[in-house]
């Protein structure tokens, strides 16, 4: 059984989607999501230490050798990013049961759980996929069933939202298929292992770079780099509660791993950093990104759209670490995907119960109710310690990285920019906290604190971001090796 | 379109064969061109020219939305279930090469994995056509 | 003549172009969803066009000395994986035109319009 685990992973989310659809009980399709959930978990951990222990894993699907058959490829970069979409998943799900219910009509609800599902095992078949044509399969499973969730948003602005999301995502995503047909065409292979072994005898073809340029505007369109961020802050605002914490915390980051992947594996690290000058690109983007989207959070008075704004600052730190392109900087890179996942999960997860109670996340709503629901503003300030880098927190590991990355290349520069987006971080932060704790609330509005349900995964989430603040050794050493491997260029 | 007797009368002789062309293409797509998604297509295309020919009421009757959604879940089910087969049988996942000797359990499995195609897309795209069908103009 | 040999891609590019800028250009919803229909589609034509061999058939099994074989009693036939792929996209362009589709309907149920500068966009 334990070898076909890197299909499993994927498909047995995947099978457990129709046969939510097919309950059409609320209970019963929760069951199936929850158990593709831990599912996920348990079998994307047990593949992370497999990895660890013994090196890359590949899988023949349908017993085609690679590269004529598709390939499931693990070594420990994917392994590393589906651990963390499956951490997400598993945290959300339960969380899911009481927000959804809150915020989806009972009769779409099973219809919920079948999305949800089919988003996981999409982001999870991007990760251990070797495959790119499955790579542009399963990003589109992913987004459309992130399309059809966002839909549900209370807010009928959700429905614009999405709209927008899906006319940019689907450009995206034929920008991706175009990069890789000229990659097709140029090698005659699909095999993510072969291409990187094929593609250098035709690299001084004109057909490479132009492949190489769709698919960089193709997957930073997806990760919601600066400029190509728009869709993100509306659909991150209007979606439902649960769909934010879970959108938030993967899908950016599965397509950060895609950006890693592509260039690194794929093209190789001469030919997208030496060549291409990748790092010409993305460290001015990235850098735009944390400092104009941070500034834009700092005036935004709608909190799930303040975090939407920081979450496209954050995707700025997580491309910055890769521009450096050394195995510092994608360490950084790599981390901050984890970090981030734990800490924006929490505080979307806060907004939530928020959302839970007072039916608003406007800033103005908020006043007073750091006593009214101490435990979810807790969280909510423990995640913000986080997204600012204090010290014994997740996001002062990843920046911890980041800095010294940039040092080790002479770059003043870049290091002050970093440490002025967390002050940056600290001023919205601190903007949320003051109107919580520190303005009178309305005495005739009764507000209770959120329910257990929501607040346990929720402080899940913020007791992990301590915890591997404090202990970052696992990560950090992970991280450290996925990096070396990518900048080696293989597997 | 109770008047228009060369259309019910055309739609009646027509029905019928597309149903057995969409067969034809599903049980040929391993030899050519074919296989479920047009298969599928094909098969939904019978019931779309049958509910427009003879009204939304009916072909509902035929065929509830319900069933619609019960085929397109059910077709993923039985896809996944031809792969699950694989494993069960020893070989990898989607292996159909241990379903029966050598080029056979190719066949078998092909065959297995399309009808879920078929019954997925048969199923989605009637369920699409009701979807928009079945909404009443709003008056703004 | 060359240029004329690369017919297939000209209008790829075309095709491509202008889904682009309707897409990007127009504000009634339901023709940004045709432009972006048709810039999905130009990619299909592209991935059938790299697949052509020319004097290639269809990629059927067929017994050997049937027509377009050789005296080798080798058949030529057209790549038949970028036709696979092709499909697949085919899939993802009617399920994300459907969703599209589907949202255009509600939005016009939510906000009474469809042309984008009269529905009140939420601020960027």
């Amino acid at each position: 059984m334990s070898e076909h685990l890197p299909a499993l992973l994927v498909v047995v989310p995947l099978i457990l989607a129709p046969v939510a659809a097919l309950s059409n009980r609320p209970r019963a399709a929760f069951a199936a999501a929850f158990a593709g959930c831990w599912w996920a978990l348990y079998a994307s951990l047990a593949l992370l230490t497999r990895v660890r222990s013994e090196g890359v894993i590949s899988y023949a699907l349908g017993g085609w050798a690679p590269p004529y058959g598709i390939e499931l490829r693990l070594d420990l970069v994917n392994a590393f990013v589906a651990v963390t979409v499956a951490t997400i998943g598993a945290v959300v799900i339960p969380y899911a049961w009481t927000s959804v219910k809150k915020e989806i009509t009972e009769d779409r609800i099973p219809l919920f759980y079948t999305a949800f599902l089919l988003m996981l095992s999409g982001l999870l078949g991007i990760t251990v996929t070797g495959d790119v044509f499955n790579v542009f399969v399963f990003l589109e499973i992913s987004s459309l069933s992130a399309y059809s969730m966002i839909a549900l948003g209370q807010d009928r602005r959700a429905l614009t939202a999405t709209f927008q999301y899906l006319i940019m995502g689907s450009v995206g995503a034929t920008f991706i298929v175009i990069g890789i047909g000229f990659m097709y065409v140029m090698t005659g292979t699909l095999n993510m292992a072969d291409l990187a072994e094929r593609l250098p005898a035709v690299m001084d073809n004109r057909t490479i770079p132009v492949a190489f340029t769709f698919l960089t505007v193709g997957i930073t369109l997806k990760l919601a780099l600066f400029p190509l961020h728009l869709w993100l802050p509306n659909a991150y605002t209007y979606a439902p509660s649960a769909v934010t914490a879970f959108m938030a915390s993967t899908a950016t980051k599965v397509s950060v791993y895609l950006l890693l992947r592509f260039f690194f594996t794929i093209f190789g690290f001469a030919f997208a950093f030496g060549q291409m000058r990748l790092n010409m690109v993305l460290m001015p983007l990235s850098l735009v990104a944390i400092l104009a989207m941070s500034l834009v959070a700092i005036y935004e008075i709608n909190v799930k759209r303040l975090l939407a704004f920081s979450s496209v600052a954050q995707i700025g730190y997580m491309v910055l670490g890769i521009s450096f392109g050394s195995v510092l900087g994608v360490t950084a890179g790599l981390l901050h995907i984890f970090n981030h996942a734990l800490m924006k999960g929490a505080l979307f997860m806060a907004m939530g119960c928020v959302m839970y109670r007072v039916g608003s996340v406007q800033l103005s709503k908020m006043a007073g109710l750091g006593k009214k629901m101490p435990w979810t503003m807790a969280a909510f300030v423990g995640g913000g310690l986080s997204l600012i880098g204090v010290p014994l927190t997740v996001g002062f590991i990843s920046k911890w990285y980041l800095v010294q990355a940039a040092l080790e290349q002479g770059n003043w520069l870049v290091a002050g920019l970093v440490m002025i987006g967390s002050l940056m971080a600290l001023v919205y932060i601190w903007k949320v906290v003051e109107v919580a704790y520190f303005q009178e609330a309305d005495s005739d509005v009764e507000i209770r604190e959120a329910p257990l349900s929501l607040l346990i995964p929720t402080w899940v989430l913020v007791i992990a971001s301590f915890w591997f603040g404090i202990d970052a050794s696992t990560t950090a050493q992970v991280a450290t090796d996925a990096a070396e491997l990518l900048l080696r260029g293989g597997s | 379109m109770d008047d228009r007797v060369i259309l019910r009368v055309g739609a009646k002789i027509l029905i019928p064969f597309i149903m057995i062309f969409g067969l034809y293409v599903h049980f040929h797509g391993d030899y050519g061109p074919g296989g479920g998604f047009q298969a599928g297509v094909i098969f939904a295309a019978a019931f779309v020219l049958y509910a427009l020919i003879f009204g939304l009421g009916n072909a509902i009757q035929v065929l509830p939305p319900k069933a619609a959604y019960i085929c397109a879940a059910m077709g993923v089910v039985i896809y996944l279930g031809v792969g699950f087969l694989g494993i069960i049988l020893g070989g990898q996942f989607m292996d159909y090469s241990v379903l029966a000797y050598s080029y056979t359990g190719q066949h078998y499995g092909i065959i297995g994995v399309e009808l879920g195609v078929v019954t997925t897309v048969f199923g989605v795209m009637v369920a699409l056509f009701y979807a928009f069908a079945g909404r009443r103009r709003v008056d703004s | 003549m060359i240029a004329l040999g690369l017919f297939n891609y000209w209008a790829v590019i075309v095709l491509m172009m202008v889904g682009f800028y309707t897409l990007i250009a127009r504000g009634n919803l339901v023709k940004k969803l045709i432009g972006l229909n048709i810039f999905q589609t130009s990619v299909i034509l592209m991935y059938v066009s790299f697949a052509k061999v020319s004097g290639g058939t269809a990629p059927i099994l067929m017994d050997a000395g049937d027509h377009a074989g050789d005296a080798a009693g080798q058949v030529l036939y057209s790549n038949p994986l970028p036709h696979v792929l092709m499909l697949t996209a085919i899939v993802v362009g009617v399920a994300t035109l459907s969703l599209g589709l589907s949202l255009v309907v509600r939005i016009k149920e939510a906000f009474g319009t469809i042309e984008e500068d009269e529905i009140e966009s939420p601020s960027l």
